[in-house]
């Protein structure tokens, strides 16, 4: 296999997944004969036909609820929201059957599907495309919740989700499927839901977020590393279940965490996460765990997006406060 | 696509120039002034639009969304209205906003990024491009309930896509006017795809027209780019509505020329020759400045002095646009609530308190 972006390489996941298993089917708007406005179903239409990759009317609530139909009678269904932004229509039907039909059922019926969706900013997308969301999905009981930072990572989560026998939000971050192009291997391969990716080893802070803001507690940790101060980086990946250990553990080294997200602050995963550490790690720290975030605001138009976004003087600014405590 | 102009529309222009029986009747009664302006705004729209995408290419501005094709439909029905109207865009309304007194910078500067493009002059009831598809028609017809509520004689239009047609807001939007016969026009302009999705694929009835039955209120198929055919046809909606006889449904059948928006590509799901037959044989500006010329309205060295007209306005909104003060961070915080809570304040401070200085940026 040869070098692929984070689109490709979610293309790949569900080229692989629609040749592997004849229950899988793709849903949504545009993802057919357009392969998706991000060419995330690119040529699949062509290759295994409209009735398994299938352009659908102009509504969420309809590509979700009947996915549930099909998910019923035991069809996988992976249908595509074109941007999480227009996910509401849809929400309805997320959080009153989507996420509540196996208890609601008694588990009598399968309900394994996946909805994927782009989302985040920094891409200049016009306005009201770029809402970070997951906390709405992590918050409802009955969903998993994950999203990708590399190509490698994008195709085993999605497999992994694919497979999974509850259903599963898949978040993409616009800003990075084409930003990175790496090696990933071929065939199904799984990144097994729950688990984080530790992205680099430190000693004095851990830094723990997701999705696009990776590559930007990556770029500080490096800068503040000529500088003498060790952070470690945590890539969540699955932003409900939560990998408890890994954050504990790290947390439990460095004493110090920052938890970086785009999301507004209040009630976003950055107060789980800080709740979690203080509940289970206390002792261990050595300052309080403060977060990086977007703000309370409406998702700006692009003009302001850069200010709205946490970039590298916000991390850096929270490290020296946390590093200073 | 073409299928559905076979069907029984309501024409008044034939795309050869030519005006139909009933045409010929209402041409009579149009004023001059108003001819003119259906030409001169249908003109100043393109050139607008064309600018617009050069912009983009330039990186001046971000993704926009192309009209050119529809200018019939668009000039036809804004000018049918009046200016305590009120108007519920989608994004793809430039025309309708720039007829309804929009100032022209300020839909560039919505293009450019900038929230201060969304906001109307004083008089104008004209809301923000309603970007998650269907979401502005409740809220036409509640705008509508208002006027019917308070016994004022405005009217309430709702624009959005055929593809907006298979949204619940557009269900429950035309249930509200309807139950309740409220003056609001659900103008949905056809233009046969909803990105790369077919009319056939939103729905199986053959015209949104007709799913006004179901609703208790009339619906009508228009050739939209026709813009004789769409101004009387708005014109007797508009006036049906004032006149409280309740809701109109009206499908303006159109075509995009271009793509769905600057980041599209349309040939990957449109066939070039019904891209053709739209392009060159059944252009809204081209039809209607063959009847001008013919009728004498207008003589070509008038349209090209417009023509020319209209490029200055362009350049001179860009020019505007591009020197608007480049928006403070802090602006993020403008206009979030009435007064901002506590919390807010401190986020906003910190923001104002952001500090640079560390040692690699020296
Ligand atoms: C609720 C929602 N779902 C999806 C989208 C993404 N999207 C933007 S435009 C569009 C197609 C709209 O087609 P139509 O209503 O026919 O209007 P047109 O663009 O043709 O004018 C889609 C799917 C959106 N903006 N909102």
């Amino acid at each position: 296999m040869g070098e692929m972006t984070m689109v490709q390489a979610i293309n790949d996941a569900l080229r692989v997944a629609l040749k592997t298993d004849p229950q899988v089917l793709i849903l949504g708007e545009d993802v057919g004969k357009n392969g998706g406005v991000f060419r995330a179903t690119d040529r699949l239409w062509s290759e295994f036909g409209e009735e398994r990759v299938i352009d659908t009317p102009l509504s969420e609530a309809g590509i979700i609820g009947t996915s549930i139909g099909l998910a019923i009678n035991g069809f996988k269904p992976v249908s595509e929201i074109q941007f999480l932004s227009f996910i509401y229509p849809g929400f309805e039907q997320i959080v009153s059957h989507v996420a509540r039909l196996r208890t609601r059922t008694q588990s009598a019926f399968p309900n394994q599907l996946v909805i994927r969706a782009p989302y985040g900013g920094g891409i200049r997308a016009p306005e009201l495309h770029c809402d970070s969301t997951e906390i709405f999905f992590v918050h409802v009981p009955g969903l998993k919740v994950v999203t990708p930072s590399t190509p490698t990572d994008a195709k085993g989560l999605l497999l992994a989700a694919i497979s999974d026998p509850d259903p599963v939000i898949y978040l993409e971050p616009m800003k990075l499927y084409r930003s990175q192009k790496e090696v990933v291997p071929s065939g199904w391969y799984e990144v097994p839901i729950g688990q984080a990716r530790k992205v680099r080893d430190g000693e004095d802070i851990t830094l723990i977020t997701w999705g696009a803001m990776v590559p930007i507690a990556v770029e500080t940790a490096s800068k503040w590393e000529k500088e003498g101060t060790s952070c470690e980086v945590i890539d969540l990946r699955s932003l409900y279940p939560l990998d408890e250990e890994t954050i504990l553990s790290s947390v439990k080294k460095t004493g110090r965490a920052i938890v970086i997200h785009e999301a507004p602050r209040t009630g976003g995963l950055g107060a789980e996460v800080a709740a979690l550490i203080q509940e289970k790690a206390f002792l261990y720290l050595e300052a309080p765990v403060i977060r990086v975030t977007g703000y309370d605001v409406p998702v700006p138009m692009f003009a302001l997006e850069d200010d709205f976004r946490p970039n590298l003087n916000k991390v850096s600014q929270a490290i020296h406060q946390v590093i200073t405590y | 696509m073409l299928d559905q102009l076979e069907k029984e529309i309501v024409q008044y222009l034939t795309p050869e120039g030519k005006l139909t029986s009933v045409g010929e009747l209402a041409w009579g009664e149009i004023p001059t002034d108003l001819k003119k302006q259906f030409f001169q705004w249908m003109t100043q729209i393109r050139i607008f639009d064309r600018k617009m995408i050069l912009l983009q290419r330039q990186g001046r501005i971000g993704t926009y969304a192309p009209l050119e094709g529809q200018e019939a439909a668009q000039v036809g029905s804004a000018l049918a209205l009046s200016q305590d109207d009120w108007v519920f865009p989608s994004y793809r309304e430039h025309g309708v906003a720039l007829i309804m007194g929009m100032p022209m910078q300020q839909v560039i500067l919505y293009w450019a990024g900038r929230v201060e493009g969304c906001r109307p002059p004083k008089g104008v009831r004209l809301m923000p491009p309603a970007v998650p598809i269907a979401t502005q028609i409740p809220h036409a017809v509640g705008a509508a309930w208002a006027a019917k509520l308070r016994r004022e004689s405005y009217v309430s239009v709702a624009y959005f896509g055929d593809g907006a047609t298979s949204e619940g807001d557009f269900h429950e939007g035309c249930n509200f006017a309807g139950v309740f016969r409220l003056p609001a026009i659900l103008f949905c302009q056809n233009n046969g795809y909803a990105i790369s999705v077919p009319f056939s694929r939103q729905s199986a009835s053959a015209t949104v027209a007709e799913k006004a039955s179901a609703y208790g209120f009339p619906g009508v198929c228009i050739d939209g780019n026709d813009v004789l055919a769409v101004f009387v046809t708005m014109s007797e909606a508009i006036q049906k509505a004032r006149s409280g006889q309740g809701p109109t449904l009206i499908e303006a059948v159109t075509y995009r020329k271009g793509a769905h928006t600057t980041a599209d590509d349309a040939s990957r799901y449109r066939p070039s020759d019904e891209v053709e037959e739209w392009i060159y044989r059944r252009d809204p500006l081209v039809r209607y400045s063959l009847l001008l010329q013919q009728d004498g309205c207008l003589t070509k060295a008038e349209m090209e002095e417009w023509e020319e007209e209209c490029m200055q306005k362009v350049e001179k909104a860009v020019k505007i646009a591009e020197s608007f003060p480049k928006a403070d961070a802090t602006h993020l915080f403008a206009h979030v609530f009435d007064s901002l809570p506590p919390s807010l304040e401190q986020q906003k401070e910190a923001l104002q308190h952001l500090e640079g200085g560390y040692p690699w940026e020296k």
